[in-house]
């Protein structure tokens, strides 16, 4: 392990730029490329704006953790809210399916597509933890759809 | 976050500055609604150049935005959107319904002769 880093918070919107860069900065010790760091950061901003936004809709007195790993082969992110949890998680996980009509239902599929493994697990009134990695590629050799 | 407009004959640029994510969301929201209304004959150029990160927060009032103005025959348009920003409009197929221009960096410099 190259390093970990442990971050917890408040369910407020100025904390999803402050996770972001953190795990960017994070991203930065390891061999990733800044491409590569752009996208983990829209991922990052995506699973902590969903905790803020639906885990805790709106309340800004919930704990959101964000836990990151950092070795040879890449990224660990494991994003955690203790909110209202996810009825049908294979639905949420859907392009286009969002709870607020105002939004577009991409958060999900932009976690997917900039990261090389998305999990979600989530309990209605417990809360919900989505675990991402990616892994350090060698000019490209991985294409970002593989899972 | 913070924007300057300028207004031209037919379009209001739109120079906007920051990250475009949850926390900017609503105030570049209002902001934006806000010229589309009192310049309400005028198309919108949303000007992308200081702008080194979106989510989909971002997008969804850059989109909500090109909703309201199409509906009443008007347009938007990006410019100077920088790589980091465009793998993410791209990914979400706003590339193909919003018309996007690139900054200078993401241009393609101009071709080498050949040795
Ligand atoms: N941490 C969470 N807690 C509770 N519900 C969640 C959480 N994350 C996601 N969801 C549910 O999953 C749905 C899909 O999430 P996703 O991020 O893909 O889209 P969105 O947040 O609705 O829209 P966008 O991300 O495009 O702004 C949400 O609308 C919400 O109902
Ligand atoms: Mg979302």
């Amino acid at each position: 392990m190259l390093n970990r880093v442990q971050l917890r918070f408040l369910s407020l919107a100025d904390n999803v730029g402050l996770a972001r860069i953190a795990v960017a900065q994070l991203a930065g010790q390891a061999r990733f490329t800044l491409s590569d760091i752009e996208e983990i950061k829209v991922a990052v901003s995506e699973a902590v704006s969903n905790a803020v936004i639906h885990g805790y809709q709106g309340r800004a007195d919930g704990w959101i953790q964000v836990d990151v790993t950092l070795d040879e082969a890449g990224i660990e992110i494991l994003v955690e809210d203790w909110g209202v949890g996810i009825a049908d998680i294979q639905k949420a996980r859907e392009p286009g399916h969002s709870a607020d009509p105002e939004r577009m239902g991409l958060g999900f599929v932009f976690m997917e597509s900039f990261m090389h493994g998305l999990e979600v697990e989530s309990a209605l009134g417990e809360g919900t933890r989505v675990h991402m990695r990616r892994f350090v590629t060698w000019s490209g050799e991985l294409s970002r759809d593989v899972q | 976050m913070t924007i300057i407009h300028s207004v031209h004959r037919q379009y209001v640029h739109v120079r906007i500055k920051g990250d475009l994510d949850l926390k900017t969301a609503e105030p570049l929201r209002d902001s934006l609604d806000q010229l589309i209304d009192r310049y309400g004959d005028k198309d919108l150029v949303l000007d992308l150049e200081d702008v080194p990160f979106i989510d989909s927060s971002g997008l969804g009032v850059v989109l909500g935005r090109y909703r309201r103005l199409t509906q009443q025959n008007r347009s938007l348009r990006l410019e100077g959107v920088r790589p980091s920003v465009k793998v993410v409009l791209e990914l979400a197929g706003i590339d193909s319904i919003i018309s996007i221009g690139e900054s200078p960096e993401g241009r393609p410099t101009t071709p080498q002769p050949q040795a």
